[in-house]
């Protein structure tokens, strides 16, 4: 587990920075997730001990900070990837590397250092001065030097802001494929939703200093009084598996205990597990299945909670197929003229639904 | 040009006392200017003004201050005294002392501008791989800031070695023990023999101008600022 609560305050501010309890899982990746000013990276770095403030931390058992006694950062075993320029800029990449290792309690053996460094294809860089290195390959390389030193605690701050998209896509790919190497807990911020509906297994919804939401990103996302908080954004994952593929057509199956959808077809192996990401205003509803229309998934559904006020031309609903749910977004009108209310056994048309893993 | 062993006795008494001087220097500058680059103290202001004095105030009055302080009726005289080494006036060591004095700033500065342009983020960076503060000093701080140390030492050699005020007013001339070269060229001056006076200032400008050649062909262009 990882506990931490944290108030910090900047000298001569009025308000508080941070005020904030956090309760992650002590492994998988959490997710940190909110508007730019709202905390996220003063939050790391108090985590990481860079950043003077009052807190009660606590990793997997070890106290890092309480009301007595704060370990600096040098001590706290952990690895830092910053949004760019976490090299040091003297050393060449292997020397940055070594720079670690030399340092690190328990780094790792031979064999995961070398399969670490051929999955970031960090091999060929090594002899190269670290200034000298492009955005995409100085992240590359430090990830590489995060992951070699076995850290108890894995801080990502906005590793792909300043990258390029095909950059971004490469490092969220190479991130994925890390997942299962990295025996750490792993604290992702970001401030963008693709990329954490992809890594994430948790999810902190954080909104001036303050955490709004924090628990597993299925639940979180698929809590309708925060969908307005996300706009057009809004939307759940679901968990899934490859059941079918209809070649003709280049589509494919998932499936999820009492649910399904069509896909296009991306060639996923069948019985693969992936996550599927619908975003709320691909979803209406409908009280009757529509045949005629061009809509592929059409899902039985049940209404389990409506969210709308009167201020808010626009409603958000969760319907539950099988063990899943599903965010709608409606006007407030639909929903008046349906008659919709909890309860209710509807159609899902799902217009669009992404592969996100 | 006339080089007497008189002049090259004070040529190598110029030279040991700027090396010391220099390697003193840096021993203090260093922690010094780290101090003043990175404190938040209400202190770093009259410390940095102190330090910066000797930029502007003569050396005449550096050199009487000293002077005082150092002579058999001053505190530090009368400590050294005490301490059973005598009086440092009119000595090599008091020399010494007066020329840290008197070269500080030109050591001191460019130490502290280098580790200000530095920032934070090499510092945290060192910090998260696991380095103390020791550490990163070595392992960090002097490798990013070697332009600067260069430039530091070179400047605090090329100060002492043309300092002549504050060594007149504590080393006397004392040959072989105080007598710099720039003493040993105003003697010349003195006694009109302008011949002897031209040898040793020629090779005091070669000495001085090859130094800072060095300095400025091998330092980088403009401040270097490195990803």
């Amino acid at each position: 587990m990882i506990k931490a609560a944290v108030t910090l305050r900047y000298p001569g501010a009025a308000d508080d920075a941070l005020q904030l309890d956090l309760n992650l899982p002590g492994q998988g990746v959490s997710a940190i997730f909110g508007p730019s000013g709202a905390g996220k990276s003063s939050l790391l770095r108090c985590l990481a001990g860079l950043q003077a403030c009052r807190a009660d931390i606590r990793i997997n058992g070890v106290i890092w900070q309480d009301a007595t006694s704060c370990m600096p950062t040098h001590r706290r075993q952990l690895a830092y990837v910053f949004q760019e320029n976490s090299l040091l800029s003297h050393l060449s990449v292997q020397g940055n590397l070594d720079f670690a290792m030399k340092r690190a309690a328990a780094p790792v053996s031979q064999a995961r250092y070398a399969e670490l460094l051929d999955i970031l294809r960090v091999g060929e860089l090594l002899p190269r001065p670290a200034a000298l290195l492009s955005g995409g390959e100085r992240q590359r390389v430090a990830l590489a030097r995060a992951l070699v030193v076995q850290p108890k605690l894995l801080l990502l701050d906005e590793p792909l802001a300043a990258l390029d998209g095909t950059h971004k896509r490469d490092i969220l790919e190479l991130l994925d494929t890390l997942r299962d190497l990295i025996e750490a807990p792993l604290i992702y911020v970001t401030h963008a939703l693709d990329e954490l509906t992809r890594l994430a297994d948790h999810l902190v919804l954080l909104e001036q200093g303050h955490v709004v939401a924090q628990g597993p990103l299925r639940t979180v996302l698929a809590r309708t009084d925060l969908a307005h908080r996300l706009g057009d954004q809004a939307g759940v994952v679901i968990e899934a598996q490859v059941s079918a593929r209809d070649p003709r057509w280049r589509l494919m199956q998932v499936r999820w205990d009492n649910g399904q959808l069509w896909l296009r077809d991306s060639g996923e192996a069948l019985g693969s597990a992936v996550r599927v990401r619908i975003l709320a205003r691909d979803v209406s509803l409908t009280l009757s299945e529509h045949v005629d229309t061009s809509i592929v998934n059409r899902l039985p559904v049940q209404i389990s909670e409506i969210n709308s006020s009167a201020e808010d031309a626009m409603a958000v609903i969760r319907l539950s197929s099988g063990q899943a749910d599903i965010l709608a977004r409606t006007t407030a009108r639909s929903l008046d003229h349906l008659g919709l209310e909890a309860g209710m056994s509807v159609w899902a048309q799902v217009k669009s639904a992404a592969l996100v893993r | 040009m006339n080089i007497s062993s008189a002049d090259l006795t004070a040529l190598l008494l110029t030279l040991r006392l700027a090396a010391t001087v220099t390697a003193l220097l840096l021993l203090v500058g260093l922690p010094l200017a780290w101090w003043l680059a990175r404190t938040r103290s209400r202190w770093q202001a009259p410390v940095a003004a102190l330090v910066a004095l000797p930029l502007v105030l003569p050396p005449t009055v550096l050199g009487f201050y000293l002077l005082l302080a150092l002579g058999p009726q001053g505190p530090l005289g009368q400590l050294t005294d005490a301490l059973g080494l005598g009086s440092l006036a009119f000595s090599f060591s008091g020399l010494v002392i007066g020329s840290m004095l008197y070269s500080l700033p030109f050591v001191v500065q460019p130490l502290q501008a280098a580790m200000a342009s530095l920032g934070d983020r090499p510092l945290e960076i060192a910090a998260t791989l696991g380095a103390g503060p020791l550490d990163r000093f070595f392992s960090v701080v002097l490798p990013l800031i070697r332009p600067g140390l260069i430039t530091a030492a070179v400047l605090g050699f090329a100060h002492t070695l043309g300092e002549f005020g504050v060594v007149l007013m504590i080393g006397g001339n004392i040959e072989g023990e105080t007598r710099v070269v720039s003493v040993q060229i105003y003697d010349h001056v003195e006694a009109l023999a302008y011949a002897e006076a031209h040898g040793l200032s020629a090779v005091m400008l070669g000495l001085s101008f090859s130094m800072l050649l060095a300095l400025y062909l091998l330092q980088p262009r403009g401040v270097r600022v490195r990803a």
